[in-house]
C-alpha cells in the first residue's frame, strides 16, 4: 500500500494542536509507516509539492494570509479536517469578535496603557504584513471542511484514532475518555 | 436636583430588594444613573457595587450616560416595520443629525431602538420621555424634531386627541387607542366591583380553589398551566407567608391585550388578585408591570386607592376578620425575559431578571423564597368573573379542552387590528374573516415564540388542544418577504432579549441569524437549511422558555415555508462560502491607511 500524504498547518492557533499530534509519542513511528508528510511544520516543508490525501488545520482565520493558506489547503487536500476548538469555533482569538477591529488596533497600537514605544502613532502597514480580518472566522465559514476533531487540544488518542480510521477505512473508535472535555 | 439620592433610597427603607424602584426614581430625577453615584447607592443599601451594576446593566431603560433631553425609544417590532418604521427612523436620523444609539452633540435628542412596546395595533410607535406617540410618519417626525428644538414640553408634542375610554381620563391622558373590536362575554361583560370577591369570601378558601379548578381555567399568558392547580400547589407549601403576583410584563411582540385590560378594568384584575390571596392565604401582592406602560401608573395607583377605600383591599377585607391583603405596583425597566415568572420575581427583588433553575417552582419558593403565585393579567380578570358567575357558566364557553374565552391581540395586515375577546375553538380562517384580512400569506400565532403557519393550516383552531396561544396574532399579506421582514426581525429580537445566562441561548440565535443572512445574501446551500434545523436543537436545554423558543421563527418557518428557503439557496453545489476577503479586511486597511486591495 502506498503511503498516504498528510499536510498540516497552524493558522490563528497556538500550536497546541500540533503539540498534541506529537503526543501520540512512539506511535509516531507507526504513523510514518503509514503516511508521508508534505507541507507541514513537522517537516518544515513550506509549499505543497503534490496533492495530499489529508489536511489537518489548526486555528481559525484571523488575517488575510490565514485565508490564503486555508484555501490552498482546500485545493491540495482531498480530505480537510478542522483540528481543535480554534479551527472549529474560532477559539480564544475569537474573543475579539465582539470588539470592532478598528477599536482593537487603536487599543493595541495607539491608546493602550502599555503602548510606550510607538511614538509615531503608527498602525502597522508594511506591505509584507497580512491584514487583520474584521473578526476571527472558523474554517468552515471559508472553505468546506470534511471532519471536525473537537478539543483544546484534541487528545493525541483522538488524532491517532482518526488518522488510523481514515487510512485503513475502518470505523473510528471513540470511547468517552477520548472526547470528554471536563 | 429636587430630591437627594439618599432621600430616594430612604423612601424605600434602604431595602436592596426595592432596587428597581430606587433606580427608576433616580433615573427619573437625574435623567440617568451616573457611575459616580454607584458607590454611594451601594453603600447606603449595604450591597456591593458589583451587585448594583449587575442590576443596572441588565435593563434596557437604565442608562449610565445622559440619554438626551428628549429621548426617543422607537419600537422595532415587525408590525412597526410593516407600517413604515424605516422611513420614520431615517427621518429622525436626518432631522436630528445623528444615528440611532446616539445623543446629539448639544445633548438635546437621543435616539434609541427598543423592542415591542405593546402598541402593535397603532404602529409605528415610540416612547419619548415616557410619553407614548403612535401612528408616526416622516411628516410628523419633522414637526416633532422642530418642536424639540423649540423646547416644547413633550406632552404638548402629540397633537392628537387622547385615546378612547380611560386613555383620555385625567390620570392617563395618552393618545393610545384601546381598539376594542369585539367585547366578549367574560372580561367585557358587566362588572360591578366586589361581587366576585364577596362570593369568594362566603366560601372556604379550599372551595374557591375547587371552583377555579372545576372551571378549567388555564394561564392566559401563553403557557396554559391550570390556574386552580397552581393555587393548590401553593397551599401545599410549608411556608405560610405567601405572595400573589400579577404578571403584566407582556413583552411578546404582537401582544397588547393586558394593556387594554389594565386601562379599562384594573379593578377587575386587582380583585382577582384578592380572590387568589383569600384562596391561598396571602397577605401581599405585587403587580409587576412593564416599564413601557409607565403612563398608566397614576391610573393604577388610583384604582388601588379606590379599592382600599371600599374595603376591597387592606385590613379585614369586605368585613371578613383577618382577611388582610394589599398590592403594590412594581415597574420593570425593559426586559422581555422578565415575563418568565422566576425572572419576574428576581427582578421584583431588585436583581437582574435572570430566570431561576426550576424546581423549586415559585409556588414553593418564589418571591423572597416564599410560596408565590404568578398569574397573568387576563387570568386574574377571569378569576373574578368565574367567582361571580360560577364554573359551570365558564365551562359552557369555548371547547371541551379549552374553557372560556381568550383575548386576542391582532395586528399586521388586516383592516381592523385591535383586541378581540372570542371563545376558544374558532379557526384561524374565522379570525381572518373577523378582522378583515385577505390574501394572507402567513399568520404568526403567539408572537415570535409561537408558530408561523401558512394558508393550508387556516382550518386549525385556537385552543390548548391545537393552537394554544397567549393571544398574539400577526397577519402577513402575500406581498411580504417572510424571511427578510419577519423571521429575521424575530430572530434579532431573541438575540437582543436573551439574558445571556445560558450559553445555548446566548450563542445559537446569533449563529442562526448569520446563517439566515447568508441565505438571504444568496450564498446559502441546501445544507444550510438543514444546519438551521440541527443547530436549533441544543436550545432546548436552556433554562427558560426564551431559550426554548428562540429558534421557533426559523424552525416553524422552515417547517411550513421550506419552499421560501429553497428558492433562495444554490441547489447546484454542496458548499458556498458567504465570506468575502475584500469586505472583511476593509476596516483594518482603513485603520492602517491602505486601500483594501488584498
Amino acid at each position: 500500500m502506498s503511503k498516504a500524504i498528510v499536510a498540516t498547518t497552524s493558522l490563528a492557533g497556538c500550536f497546541g494542536c500540533h503539540m498534541s499530534i506529537l503526543d501520540i509519542d512512539e506511535r509516531i513511528l507507526d504513523l510514518i509507516q503509514l503516511v508521508e508528510f508534505n507541507k507541514s511544520p513537522i517537516d518544515d516543508i513550506k509549499t505543497f509539492t503534490k496533492q495530499c490525501d489529508i489536511g489537518l488545520i489548526e486555528g481559525g482565520c484571523c488575517n488575510s494570509e490565514n485565508v490564503h493558506v486555508l484555501k490552498d489547503f482546500r485545493k491540495h487536500c482531498n480530505i480537510l479536517i478542522s483540528l481543535g476548538e480554534c479551527a472549529i469555533m474560532g477559539g480564544l482569538p475569537a474573543m475579539r469578535n465582539g470588539i470592532p477591529i478598528k477599536e482593537c488596533l487603536r487599543e493595541a497600537y495607539l491608546t493602550g496603557p502599555s503602548v510606550t514605544a510607538n511614538t509615531e502613532h503608527i498602525i502597522p502597514n508594511d506591505p509584507e504584513l497580512p491584514m487583520l480580518l474584521d473578526k476571527v472566522y472558523p474554517c468552515q465559514e471559508i472553505v468546506k471542511i470534511d471532519y471536525y476533531l473537537p478539543g483544546c487540544p484534541p487528545t493525541a488518542d483522538l488524532i491517532w484514532e482518526t488518522l488510523v480510521a481514515l487510512l485503513k477505512g475502518t470505523e473510528i473508535n471513540l470511547p468517552y475518555e477520548v472526547i470528554k472535555f471536563d | 436636583m429636587k430630591t437627594s439620592i439618599s432621600d430616594i433610597i430612604d423612601r424605600y427603607g434602604n431595602d436592596p430588594s426595592r432596587l428597581m424602584d430606587i433606580l427608576l426614581d433616580i433615573q427619573e430625577e437625574i435623567g440617568y444613573i451616573p457611575e459616580e453615584i454607584n458607590q454611594k447607592i451601594a453603600d447606603q443599601l449595604g450591597i456591593s457595587k458589583a451587585e448594583l451594576v449587575e442590576t443596572i446593566s441588565f435593563y434596557h431603560f437604565f442608562s449610565n450616560k445622559p440619554l438626551g433631553k428628549y429621548h426617543v425609544y422607537l419600537n422595532n417590532s415587525v408590525t412597526a416595520e410593516m407600517m413604515g418604521r424605516e422611513k420614520v427612523k431615517q427621518t429622525f436620523e436626518e432631522e436630528a443629525g445623528i444615528k440611532f444609539g446616539n445623543v446629539s452633540g448639544d445633548g438635546l435628542i437621543g435616539l434609541y431602538d427598543t423592542s415591542c412596546i405593546g402598541m402593535c395595533d397603532q404602529e409605528p410607535a415610540a416612547i419619548i420621555n415616557g410619553v407614548i406617540f403612535k401612528d408616526l410618519t416622516p411628516f410628523r417626525i419633522k414637526e416633532m424634531v422642530k418642536y424639540m428644538r423649540q423646547g416644547m414640553p413633550v406632552n404638548e408634542m402629540c397633537r392628537q386627541n387622547y385615546g378612547d375610554g380611560n386613555n383620555s381620563s385625567d390620570l392617563v391622558q395618552a393618545v393610545v387607542s384601546n381598539n376594542i373590536r369585539l367585547k366578549g362575554t367574560v372580561v367585557w361583560d358587566q362588572y360591578s366591583p366586589g361581587e366576585g370577591l364577596q362570593k369568594a369570601i362566603a366560601m372556604k378558601p379550599a372551595e374557591v380553589i375547587e371552583e377555579i379548578k372545576k372551571s378549567n381555567l388555564r394561564g392566559r399568558g401563553g403557557a396554559g398551566f391550570p390556574t386552580g392547580l397552581k393555587w393548590e400547589f401553593c397551599t401545599k407549601a410549608m411556608e405560610t407567608e405567601r405572595y400573589i403576583f400579577c404578571n403584566a410584563d407582556e413583552g411578546e411582540p404582537g401582544t397588547f391585550k393586558d394593556r387594554v385590560i389594565l386601562t379599562e378594568l384594573p379593578r377587575l384584575v386587582f380583585e382577582g388578585m384578592a380572590i387568589a390571596a383569600y384562596a391561598v392565604g396571602a397577605k401581599s401582592g405585587v403587580l409587576y408591570i412593564r416599564y413601557e406602560y409607565k403612563y398608566l401608573r397614576k391610573h393604577l395607583e388610583n384604582a388601588l386607592e379606590e379599592l382600599r377605600k371600599e374595603n376591597l383591599l387592606g385590613k379585614d377585607i369586605a368585613g371578613r376578620k383577618g382577611f388582610d391583603f394589599d398590592i403594590r405596583i412594581q415597574y420593570g425597566a425593559g426586559a422581555y425575559v422578565c415575563g418568565e415568572e422566576s425572572a419576574l420575581i428576581e427582578s421584583a427583588e431588585g436583581k437582574r431578571g435572570e430566570p431561576r433553575d426550576r424546581p423549586p417552582f415559585p409556588v414553593d419558593k418564589g418571591y423572597k423564597e416564599k410560596p408565590t403565585i404568578v398569574n397573568n393579567v387576563e387570568t386574574l380578570a377571569k378569576v373574578t368573573k368565574i367567582m361571580k358567575k360560577g364554573s359551570e357558566w365558564f365551562l359552557s364557553l369555548g371547547t371541551k379542552e379549552s374553557a372560556g374565552t381568550k383575548l386576542m391581540s391582532i395586528s399586521g395586515d388586516c383592516r381592523y387590528p385591535g383586541v378581540y375577546e372570542i371563545e376558544w375553538g374558532h379557526s384561524i380562517y374565522d379570525i381572518l374573516e373577523m378582522v378583515g384580512a385577505e390574501e394572507v400569506q402567513a399568520v404568526q400565532v403567539g408572537g415570535p415564540s409561537g408558530t408561523l403557519i401558512g394558508p393550508n393550516q387556516l382550518p386549525r383552531h385556537l385552543g390548548y388542544e391545537d393552537l394554544g396561544t397567549g393571544g398574539a396574532l400577526i397577519i402577513f399579506h402575500e406581498s411580504r418577504d417572510l424571511l427578510k421582514e419577519v423571521v429575521m426581525n424575530y430572530t434579532e429580537f431573541f438575540i437582543e432579549e436573551s439574558c445571556g445566562s445560558c450559553s445555548t441561548c446566548r450563542n445559537i440565535p446569533v449563529l442562526l441569524k448569520d446563517k439566515l443572512q447568508k441565505i438571504l445574501d444568496g450564498h446559502g446551500v441546501v445544507q444550510d437549511i438543514d444546519d438551521l434545523l440541527d443547530w436549533s436543537k441544543p436550545l432546548k436545554i436552556s433554562r427558560c422558555g426564551l431559550g426554548h423558543t428562540a429558534a421557533n421563527p426559523i424552525v416553524t418557518s422552515i417547517q411550513n415555508f421550506r419552499h421560501l428557503y429553497e428558492k433562495r439557496v444554490l441547489r447546484d453545489r454542496e458548499f458556498e462560502t458567504g465570506f468575502n476577503l475584500a469586505d472583511s479586511v476593509r476596516e483594518s486597511c482603513e485603520a492602517a491607511g491602505r486601500p483594501a486591495n488584498i
